[in-house]
């Protein structure tokens, strides 16, 4: 363990821990969370002074090209890496999650790629994620809503074939009395804007850290 | 190069076929049904598509196979029906094509993220391998290694299809990044060129994801960097959804308008991808014709 004399070596020690999730390095992520919880560094601070602002770093290059999905993979996963440490922390002192999400991509699409994408960015953004794979009927979105007390429903869909389903899951949602208590986020390849309106969907991203974007604002809302 | 694709070039560009998933859907393939499946359930609609490829101009024709690999299969239940189902979707190509046209058949991803450990790359192989023989065992006279997102998936696919001594085709879709012209993963035309020519491919491009004004520059710079042949399917755009169904919007002919800045960019296959039909490859048909450079000649 490195000794820390004063509070200027503290940062540099704590700003390491951004720099490991903005370069994806879950091994230093964890050993430096690791440290600064020991020497009794609030968990808290850890969140929002470093591990918030790495991510929204993350979320700047691919805005601007310099990341694509392998590099937001990786970061996400070093942000997990510390928040496995963190969380149970936050929980104790009765800190609740970032918000809780329930997600699957809709009916009839067996496609998870860009899913799990979300699912690991969310769950880097302090989210608790209950995942429920690919060809997701509405009765399981409803069943998990109801289970979990859930508010963000987030639906992928990759294929133009079955982004209809993501319609039928919202009008099930109706059917069942639960739209009003939810938000309903979408996204995949053929879905925009406009169908998400269309469909009455609650907010549509274009790709996965813009839907971690929207689930903050779903979460706040 | 490989003779195979020597002799088909040799009178010029060669024009491929449309897309198949759409065209089966207006045959009444139903929303989230499996297309490989129809090879076995239904395979005389299977040949009215291919058929009407063939009567529409293309010289080579594609097969419904693109998701007949194991792991993809598995997930519909249909894992023992591996080698029927590719064998007939060669077999059903082959009768619609009589001769007419090459059979080169279709193999898409896995559908699994190397990167999230989904699948590792070992299964990866495996699973390229198996479909890549059963194809060619069928008689396939060419393998075009489709709509791929990841390099790493692309390579490995690639390199199992290689092993047949067939042509390998490969194809990635650029569809991300501000100017849509990396991989979903961020890699470059050029990237992507030196690696698939690495893995075995004797054909590179560029397929799916964008509607065809965005290939030319795609096309200029897998150019740039290989002198292979290029092999380019565009979307007839991006789809709106009407009714709970897809409308491409972009006409055959406003389609095969590109094809001579295509042929520039040096495209040597040009072909559709989702939402074309057999129209847009006879609207190519008839630019070719028209065409006075006499650039697009085949």
């Amino acid at each position: 363990m490195l000794p820390v004399e004063n509070s200027n070596q503290r940062m540099i020690h704590l700003k390491s821990l951004q720099d490991a999730v903005i370069n994806g390095n879950a091994n230093i992520a964890q050993t430096v969370t690791a440290q600064a919880l020991a020497e009794g560094i609030d968990p808290l601070e850890l969140v929002n002074g470093y591990l918030v602002p790495a991510m929204a770093e993350v979320g700047r290059r691919f805005e601007t090209n310099e990341y694509f999905v392998p590099e937001l993979l990786i970061a996400a996963r070093a942000m997990k890496a510390a928040l496995t440490l963190i969380r149970p922390l936050l929980v104790a002192r009765g800190e609740k999650p970032a918000g809780r999400v329930v997600i699957g991509t809709v009916k009839g699409d067996l496609h998870d790629i860009g899913k799990n994408l979300v699912v690991s960015l969310l769950e880097g953004g302090g989210f608790e994620v209950v995942d429920l794979g690919a060809n997701v009927s509405p009765e399981r979105f409803i069943a998990a809503i109801r289970e979990k007390d859930i508010r963000i429903v987030a639906m992928s869909a990759l294929l133009t074939t079955t982004m209809p389903a993501m319609k039928s899951t919202i009008e099930a949602l109706k059917a069942a009395g639960l739209r009003p208590k939810v938000k309903v986020l979408v996204g995949g390849a053929p879905v925009t804007q406009q169908y998400a309106d269309e469909i009455g969907a609650d907010g549509y991203s274009a790709n996965a850290v813009g839907a971690v974007a929207l689930a903050k604002m779903a979460a706040a809302a | 190069m490989h003779r195979v694709i020597e002799r088909v070039l040799l009178k010029g560009p060669v024009l491929t076929d449309g897309a198949w998933g759409t065209q089966l859907q207006q045959r009444g393939l139903g929303v989230g049904e499996f297309p490989d499946l129809w090879n076995l359930e239904k395979p005389e609609r299977v040949k009215e598509v291919a058929k009407s490829y063939v009567e529409a101009g293309s010289q080579i024709i594609l097969t419904n196979t693109f998701g007949a690999n194991r792991i993809r299969l598995r997930e519909v239940g249909a894992a023992e029906k591996i080698v029927q189902i590719n064998r007939s979707g060669v077999e059903i190509s082959r009768q619609a094509a009589a001769g007419c046209a090459k059979v080169f058949a279709s193999m898409g991803p896995s559908g699994k993220f190397l990167l999230n450990g989904d699948v590792s790359q070992e299964e990866l192989r495996n699973t390229f391998e198996e479909q890549a023989q059963t194809l060619a065992e069928a008689g396939a006279e060419g393998l075009v290694v489709e709509t791929m997102s990841d390099l790493d998936e692309a390579r490995l696919a690639v390199a199992a299809a290689h092993e047949t001594g067939l042509p390998v085709i490969a194809c990635m879709v650029f569809d991300s990044g501000r100017d849509k012209d990396r991989t979903m993963m961020g890699q470059t035309p050029q990237e992507a060129a030196r690696v698939l020519t690495e893995a075995g491919a004797d054909v590179i491009g560029a397929n799916c994801g964008q509607g065809i004004g965005g290939f030319v520059a795609v096309c200029r710079r897998l150019r740039s960097v290989s002198n292979h042949p290029i092999w380019i399917k565009p979307n007839a755009g991006l789809p709106t959804v009407h009714e709970g169904k897809p409308q491409y919007h972009v006409k055959p002919d406003e389609f095969a308008a590109f094809v001579p800045e295509l042929i520039a960019a040096g495209a040597n296959f040009i072909g559709g991808c989702c939402g074309t039909s057999p129209e847009f490859v006879a609207a190519m048909a008839r630019r070719r014709e028209s065409d006075a450079s006499g650039q697009f000649s085949i």
